[in-house]
């Protein structure tokens, strides 16, 4: 039976349907979990995909933090669950306190629609399991806020952990240490700015991105297998 | 119970960068103010609250920008607490 993940939508969420599309193609199955709904179902993974949750009122994921569904999901990631943040997805991940740190607004002040070159710096986690450490993958930003920011005790831990999962080779916000993306203590909870989903067609440009999609659903389809 | 208005003043914290700020302090000399320094741009978020005194209005304003108006990671704040008058 293939992996059922879960693939979270606010009001304002705007990546769900192209997350589902790219779970789909790579031989998954995934379902829209509604912010309003206090339970998740039988998901193997979830996924918080980009967008603008709650139009992005007060600070970028400070209000999704609130919706029902976040219980859920605190408690599915606390279980060991896989969970993926995904640009507003990280934004809310790290307002709920589930990753550490916080984004702001980027460096330069521009809103980034672009493709990056990302450095996999471990293969550890639940979205990088099928990388290779080091490896180069051409994947798409497009935020406003993604200059990832932390406190210089975070950072260390961060490093001594090796919890800074993806870099940017040519770091495009301003983000400390390069950090493109970051998981847990568990290393089932990752946020990552860059959008897998938008490369995992060459119709898209790139491929680059179906490794991360594919290592989260191996990580997924472990949980169902008994 | 008396009515206080609530002022919260939420800024970077010290040593988090302003990119905001950093930027209209660029903008500033092209209109010939070339003696502007250390610009910050912060929000400003105004509520009215029910409260016994003006101290358990403070702990209460202090208590939700813990928890929502503010990140404690990144921002932080200033709350001023004022009677609000009686409308008459």
């Amino acid at each position: 039976m293939s992996p059922l993940v879960g693939v979270v939508q606010f009001p304002g969420t705007n990546c769900e349907l192209d997350v589902q599309w790219a779970i789909e193609s790579l031989g998954g199955h995934a379902e829209l979990c509604w912010h309003g709904d206090s339970a998740l179902g039988a998901v193997d993974a979830v996924v918080l995909p980009g967008g603008f949750a709650h139009g992005d009122y007060l600070r970028t994921g400070a209000l999704a933090r609130f919706s029902p569904v976040m219980a859920a999901v605190t408690e599915f990631a606390a279980g060991g669950g896989p969970v993926v943040g995904i640009c507003n997805g990280f934004q809310v991940l790290t307002e709920a306190r589930l990753l550490p740190g916080a984004l702001q607004k980027n460096a330069g002040l521009k809103f980034l629609c672009e493709t990056v070159e990302l450095r996999v710096e471990t293969t550890t986690t639940v979205l990088t399991g099928e990388c290779t450490a080091g490896q180069r993958l051409r994947v798409p930003i497009n935020h406003f806020e993604g200059n990832y920011v932390c406190d210089p005790d975070t950072l260390a831990q961060l490093r001594a952990e090796e919890r800074v999962v993806v870099r940017y080779v040519d770091n495009p916000n301003g983000s400390l240490d390069d950090i493109a993306g970051v998981c847990n203590a568990g290393r089932n909870v990752v946020g990552l700015m860059p959008h897998p989903e938008r490369a995992s067609d060459a119709l898209l440009g790139s491929t680059d991105g179906v490794v991360m999609l594919r290592s989260l659903l191996a990580a997924a389809g472990a949980r169902v297998a008994p | 119970m008396t009515a206080y208005a609530a002022h919260v003043e939420v800024s970077h914290r010290p040593g988090i960068a302003d990119p905001a700020g950093a930027t209209v302090e660029r903008a500033l000399p092209a209109l010939g103010y070339t003696n502007v320094d250390r610009v910050h741009i912060g929000k400003v978020i105004r509520l009215v609250v029910d409260a016994a005194d003006a101290a358990a209005a403070r702990a209460q304003v202090e208590e939700m920008c813990e928890h929502l108006l503010a990140n404690p990671v990144i921002e932080s704040y200033e709350v001023t607490i004022s009677e609000l008058e009686p409308a008459s």
